[in-house]
């Protein structure tokens, strides 16, 4: 399977990441590589196959559930402590809305 | 006391019969570590504050002649990408090279009850993702019984620790094979217990499906009380299992008379020539301890790594989507927007393999191709995790070897994203599959390089590897 430049560039996209043109040429070429081993899987039928989305063990019902009780939360200036900017007690991020 | 040899119930006699004080050993555990890591980079930041209060706690317990707990004064270091409240947690990324976690990950939580020392974090590759820890923002870790050459990765710091002597035992993460690939590189144990034998509260998720935390030490024996304290039930993780935690421990003595053994011919075949003798000569070993040895088939065998990278990358771009720069860790400079924030910080904060994973998951899981390779991948895990389903309702547990060749020179395969995937290709599928596996020492080659020799039973059944690790080393005096 052969990737562009043009498909790197819309996935970076979709994947939130600014690459430079040295990184677009560099993962196209990568990507187009390892795609091509992944088509190996074609070999197989897996027509009556059920997909596995995790490890799963038997259990009594609700097993993986918690007690409903409250638990207390990080305090505010302990969560914020590791923002880059904050203020008013808020993570504070680049105006989103133009007036 | 010779300080970089020395194993838990060496730390614990000497306790008990005043050799030293656990604030001493914490001392000079600590100077001694801080005095050799420039030769291995294998610590990332050591927390001395917080491992001599610690052993303060341990030394009070003493003087009140209360227990002091299994791991009570033992030097552990804890790979870099599991929290440690107050102390810097990096992930070896730039992303994060200023993040102080406000809480402990649960088995940190565990091992500090138990008496254990924390005395740093250890170096790995970027967010776990990597084969020979050169993809840490922070410089690659050396391996230090050949300093030329890789430790093996992710978990590269917590091998090389736990072979340079520098932490008596440590926590590793393995994904795909980063705790066992690096622990047969290195020449010491390294365990991968069963997916959700140890709470993953507080391991910066890489692929959720796949990750495990477990043990490196320098004895079988010390592997198995580090995951006995370590493991259980814990509320906070919901893929945590509920299932009984034996003291491992207390089970090594028990015989391996008897215990059948597979070796699937998979797995025996584009090995290097010296890896291959030495697993045969282990599995030698093992038949002289009386095991019954015979030949099995994982026939899906080579589907793995292409299995694998479908699924990892495919969770790695959605876990690794909450790194925005927004609530913790490095924002970019260029952040005018809040779109620009995000692709920033994200495009100037990961290194070149994270990207590269982030950019394969986004691109199987995008419109148009999530069927032929997400769906499929997972189909494929499927087929994987009953080969081995079958294979145990024949055999107790496989041998096989860990990785195909021994450590190799730094630099060697950094630029070749499929040979570096490649080397994964034994340990792959026991993550895929869930099952427990670990490496044991299985001697080394002509050159002198530790070659690691897998051990894999059904899920749970921890003991029965654990015993026919400790048997093994035991007569095969390979302990590193």
């Amino acid at each position: 399977m052969k990737l562009t430049e043009e498909n790197v560039r819309y996935v970076a996209g979709l994947a939130n990441l600014t690459l430079s043109e040295q990184e677009i040429h560099q993962y196209a070429e990568d990507l187009s590589g390892i795609l091509t081993h992944m088509e190996k899987l074609n070999e197989l039928d897996t027509t009556n196959v059920e997909p596995m989305t995790q490890v799963l063990f038997a259990g009594e019902e609700n097993s993986s559930l918690r007690e409903d009780i409250e638990h207390t939360p990080l305090p505010n200036e302990v969560a914020l402590a590791n923002a880059p900017v904050s203020g008013a007690g808020y993570f504070k991020v680049p105006k989103v809305i133009e007036r | 006391m010779n300080i970089a040899k020395l194993t838990i119930p060496e730390v614990q006699d000497g306790l008990r019969q005043k050799q030293f004080s656990a604030v001493e050993l914490t001392t000079e555990a600590l100077r001694f570590a801080q005095a050799e890591n420039p030769k291995t980079n294998a610590y990332l930041t050591f927390s001395d504050e917080r491992a001599l209060a610690a052993a303060a706690r341990v030394d009070a317990k003493l003087a009140a002649g209360e227990p002091i707990g299994a791991l009570g004064g033992v030097p552990i270091a804890v790979k870099d990408v599991i929290v440690t409240q107050g102390v810097k947690t990096t992930c070896a990324s730039k992303i994060l090279s200023n993040y102080i976690p406000p809480y402990d990950a649960t088995a940190v939580e565990r091992l500090e009850a138990a008496g254990g020392i924390i005395l740093g974090k250890a170096n790995c590759d970027e967010f776990a993702m990597g084969s020979s820890n050169e993809n840490s923002a922070f410089g690659p870790v050396r391996n230090p019984v050949a300093l030329d050459r890789v430790p093996g990765g992710s978990s590269g710091g917590s091998a090389a620790v736990v072979a340079q002597g520098t932490a008596v035992v440590s926590l590793g993460s393995d994904t795909g094979g980063s705790i066992r690939q690096p622990a047969s590189f290195c020449g010491c144990v390294g365990v991968t217990p069963t997916y959700g034998r140890v709470s993953r509260y507080g391991l910066v998720a890489f692929a959720s499906s796949l990750d495990h935390i477990g043990p490196f030490s320098r004895t079988v024996a010390d592997s198995a009380t580090l995951l006995g304290a370590s493991a259980g039930r814990d509320e906070r993780d919901a893929t945590s299992a509920a299932h009984p935690v034996p003291d491992y421990a207390a089970l090594l003595g028990d015989s391996v008379q008897g215990l059948r053994i597979g070796l699937p011919k998979e797995y025996f075949a584009g090995l290097a020539p010296e890896t291959g003798d030495r697993i045969l000569a282990g599995v030698e070993v093992l038949k002289r301890l009386g095991c019954q040895v015979s030949e099995v088939s994982l026939p899906h065998t080579e589907y793995a790594i292409a299995t694998y990278y479908i699924i990892c990358t495919a969770e790695v771009s959605a876990n690794l989507s909450r790194f925005d720069g927004a609530r913790y860790g490095v924002r970019s400079a260029k952040s005018d927007t809040l779109a620009d924030m995000y692709k920033n910080s994200r495009g100037e904060g990961f290194g070149t393999e994270v990207k590269r994973r982030i950019m394969l998951g986004s691109y199987v899981l995008s419109h148009g191709y999530y069927d032929a390779f997400y769906l499929k991948a997972q189909k494929v895990r499927n087929l994987l995790t009953q080969d081995f389903t079958k294979a145990f309702e024949q055999v107790d547990a496989l041998i096989t070897p860990v990785s195909p060749f021994p450590a190799f020179k730094i630099g060697e395969k950094v630029n070749d994203p499929i040979q570096m995937y490649l080397s994964d290709i034994y340990t792959i599928t026991g993550d895929l599959a869930g099952i427990p596996c670990m490496s044991v020492p299985c001697g080394t080659t002509a050159e002198g390089l530790p070659v690691g020799m897998q051990i894999l039973t059904k899920h749970f059944a921890e003991d029965v590897m654990f015993r026919l690790a400790h048997q093994f080393e035991k007569a095969g005096g390979f302990t590193a």
